[in-house]
């Protein structure tokens, strides 16, 4: 049975969520779980997912849901080292319009609250 | 618990074979998604009993099969809805049990697992050309998509029928070569990569060759000589009517072809293009007798094709079948069908593959008031959407300017094609005809009501040779296909100036673009609605190959570095629509348009070398025709003008031009004659003389 670790700091003032793992819809729900759990304390949210190698279209979509999620409720959200062939898959859906990526936290400037 | 899941008709009422279950709901067909449940429903007016295969992607054996109850039927649509199944992953499929005789026509089999007609996402080609596993009990498998798709603020373009341009392509053949550069090769996001290109040419809409889920390899073999392997390159055979092709999506191997395809008509729309499918409901996969049982045969195999008395099917469409578009569950499904791409995917329009079929009764007789036409003519939900057929079929049935249209069909202009063809290489008696043609044929559609849009004028399409190729053969040379050049239609009226195919002469070589340069001019010259096939704007060539249907290969790829050597093609392609969006008397769409007042001239009048004065004899190669229209701009009214001359005889003639008010004068825009220069490069400059030299087999084009 595949599962998902995840990993949290705090990188300025961004509440950081690594994830590592394969999101498919064996393992969505644990992910949607966990964002779930992160929207209830963070005000700026990003999601680590360089260490994820394939997302499925339920991954994908749980990315979308969150991005609405965050919009409605007024809160910053970046994605972080999403890796090519994903980024490929998000651009040619048309996830990709909808989402701020960013390669590492390096590039992360502190987030306006 | 959610407020849904609170509802006691959302909860199961029972449980089989280990699943939790409720009778479902028997419309729409196809699978629906319901809280914590998919509801299933399949049509089968002789089965006798129907059992759900479920299947986990892309495992060879059912991890269930759920034996849906009769207390489950209504009328003669099984449904149930099944609660806990994962969307993702979930692929199923129906048995269905029945009589089997050949004689009553029936063909249950309740070995075979069954596509669910309606499935909207199917799995099993998800990569293009990747050997299948011949030994699968269940080839392709119905899926189910979300149809979450973020449309923003997308809408069907709505562009009026006689501002359009049309350009005809293949999603794979289009961007697959390496010369094509792309990112995505051979896929939906290939083809998005082209949209700024297309928007440089000038077009307004792409005509997508089929796009419905199909199988490459279905009668795939290898050429009796050379050992290439030959497909189902085009795809005019359908397996599922509501799903995209997998293998046209460069996400197709992780199922997110319907994500994929929607971007592109989304990214095509932002770009003010449309996008019209061509779609072949006249036959399907399946075959003749010998053709495997994938779904409609099992389903309900007398509903769903039309059959001789004695059980053999109708073969009206040349591919072994004729599916019985007129029986009323077939005329629903395809109703269903096109709704559903117009309301999901914003489609903007159709293409009907051998449409004459579609207006064929359950024995193959022409009805004069076919239900699914009419249908399709007035429904609310297809009512913006562009209708045209292919009118004719290929069991004889021509009716080109008699298709049943209730007002609202186009047709591709079969005719046009010949007559133009025919003129373009210097045969006699073409003239009359010709104006006819360009006026957008009021001899076919003026006494029915119809408008000059309803003529969608080509000269050349997917079918039939290339534009480079009209000019460069006499004869097909289709060696390549394997069926020793008996493939393909012999009546081209293709000339090939003087030395059949690959000429090193560049009096030949010249003399070819100036003829693609004139029949370029005659169809964005006519009133109608022009196509243009894909690569004809840079001399694409197929060596000949007038029928490039199971290549997949140089030859039926668009070979992208021609832009280079063709520039001048190009340029004068871009020229011409340029053109024709300029001016609103080339797209006049009535036949009783009053012209200009304000010039003193009529619509359309015809001329040659004295104005108004024609020479209609049999022997004449030359036609001169001037189209006007006042219109209406910011509460003034202003006139327009465009004047054609036309010579395709071996000589040079002098035509006098038609006089214009004082005010007024013409200006050059297009001389194909002109080998410097054949298009105005700006706005063309003034004309003051009273006539011109126009050039043996040239075109020129003259505005106010």
């Amino acid at each position: 049975m595949s599962s998902l670790s995840f990993l949290e700091k705090t990188y300025l003032n961004w509440s950081v969520l690594s994830v590592d793992g394969q999101i498919d819809s064996k393992t969505v729900g644990e992910f949607k779980e966990a964002l779930d759990q992160k929207l209830l304390t963070s005000k700026c949210l990003a999601i680590d997912l360089t260490l994820v190698r394939f997302m499925s279209s339920a991954g994908l979509r749980a990315l979308l849901v969150l991005h609405h999620q965050t919009s409605s409720q007024g809160l910053s959200l970046v994605f972080v080292g999403i890796n090519e062939d994903i980024q490929d898959v998000m651009r040619v859906t048309g996830f990709h319009q909808h989402f701020t990526l960013v390669s590492s936290l390096d590039e992360l400037q502190p987030a306006v609250q | 618990m959610t407020q849904s899941s609170n509802r006691v008709d959302l909860n199961p009422t029972s449980t089989i074979s280990g699943f939790e279950v409720r009778p479902g709901r028997p419309l729409p067909f196809g699978v629906t998604a319901v809280a914590n449940g998919l509801n299933f429903s399949i049509f089968t007016s002789s089965g006798t009993s129907c059992t759900l295969v479920l299947f986990r992607l892309g495992e060879k054996i059912p991890y269930a099969e759920i034996s849906i109850p009769e207390s489950f039927r209504v009328g003669n649509v099984y449904s149930i809805i099944v609660f806990g199944l994962d969307i993702e992953t979930l692929e199923y499929g129906y048995r269905i049990d029945g009589p089997n005789s050949f004689s009553s026509g029936h063909s249950f089999d309740h070995s075979k697992i069954l596509m669910d007609p309606y499935a909207r996402l199917i799995s099993g080609r998800d990569f293009w050309a990747s050997d299948p596993d011949w030994s699968d009990i269940y080839p392709y498998r119905s899926r189910v998509p979300l149809d979450d798709f973020d449309w923003g603020n997308d809408k069907q373009l709505e562009i009026p029928p006689e501002d359009l341009i049309i350009y005809e392509l293949h999603i794979r053949g289009y961007t697959v070569s390496t010369t094509s550069e792309s990112k995505y090769p051979g896929t939906y996001a290939g083809l998005v990569e082209k949209i700024p290109y297309l928007k440089a040419l000038g077009i307004n809409a792409v005509e997508l060759m089929p796009i419905f889920e199909f199988d490459e390899y279905e009668n795939s073999r290898d050429h009796p000589e050379t050992g290439e392997k030959l497909y189902n390159f085009w795809g005019y055979s359908t397996l599922g009517f509501f799903a995209p092709k997998a293998a046209f999506a460069s996400t197709g191997t992780i199922g997110m072809q319907v994500d994929e395809f929607k971007q592109l008509v989304k990214s095509f729309h932002s770009a003010g293009i449309e996008v019209i499918l061509d779609v072949v409901f006249n036959h399907t996969a399946e075959g003749n007798e010998q053709g495997p049982v994938l779904s409609f045969k099992g389903l309900d195999n007398k509903v769903y094709y039309m059959l001789t008395p004695e059980g053999y099917y109708f073969n009206f469409s040349g591919t072994g079948n004729t599916l019985n578009c007129n029986n009323p569950i077939v005329r629903n499904l395809v109703l269903d069908c096109l709704r559903y791409w117009v309301a999901e995917y914003h489609i903007d329009g159709f293409r009907f593959d051998l449409a004459a079929i579609l207006g064929r009764d359950p024995l193959g007789y022409p009805l004069s008031n076919p239900p699914l036409l009419e249908s399709l003519a007035f429904d609310p939900i297809l009512s913006k959407a562009k209708l045209i057929a292919e009118a004719w079929d290929a069991g004889g049935l021509y009716q080109v300017g008699t298709f049943p249209a209730f007002g609202r069909w186009g047709e591709w202009n079969g005719k046009y094609r010949d007559c133009v063809r025919r003129f373009l290489k210097g045969d006699e008696g073409m003239v009359g005809e010709l104006a006819q043609r360009v006026q957008g044929s009021p001899d076919l559609y003026e006494a029915s009501g119809r408008s000059p849009a309803t003529s969608v004028n080509f000269i050349t399409c997917h079918d039939g040779f290339t534009l480079n190729d009209l000019v460069s053969y006499n004869d097909k040379h289709n060696d390549a296909n394997g069926e020793f050049n008996r493939d393909g239609g012999n009546d081209n009226y293709s000339w090939n100036c003087g030395v059949e195919g690959v000429s090193g002469n560049p009096d030949i070589l010249q003399f070819r673009i100036r003829q693609m340069q004139n029949a370029l001019s005659i169809l964005m010259m006519s009133r109608g609605v022009p196509m243009l096939l894909m690569g004809d704007e840079f001399a694409r060539t197929q060596g000949g190959n007038n029928n490039a249907y199971c290549l997949d290969s140089p030859i039926s790829w668009v070979d992208w570095s021609l832009i280079q050597s063709n520039q001048e093609l190009w340029s004068f392609t871009q020229a011409l629509i340029s053109l024709r969006n300029l001016h609103p008397a080339l797209r006049v769409n009535s036949f009783s348009d009053s012209g200009s007042k304000l010039l003193g001239l009529a619509s359309s009048s015809f001329h040659g070398s004295i104005p108004y004065q024609p020479d209609w004899s049999n022997s004449s190669k030359q036609l001169a025709w001037l189209f006007s229209c006042d219109i209406d701009i910011d509460q003034s009214c202003e006139s327009d003008a465009v004047y054609v001359i036309t010579n395709m005889s071996q000589f040079a003639s002098w035509f006098d031009l038609p006089q214009l008010p004082e005010s007024k004068t013409w200006s050059i825009a297009i001389n194909t004659g002109d080998r410097a220069s054949p298009f105005a490069k700006n706005s063309g400059s003034p004309f003051t003389n009273s006539g011109l030299l126009a050039g043996e087999h040239s075109v020129i084009i003259l505005t106010t």
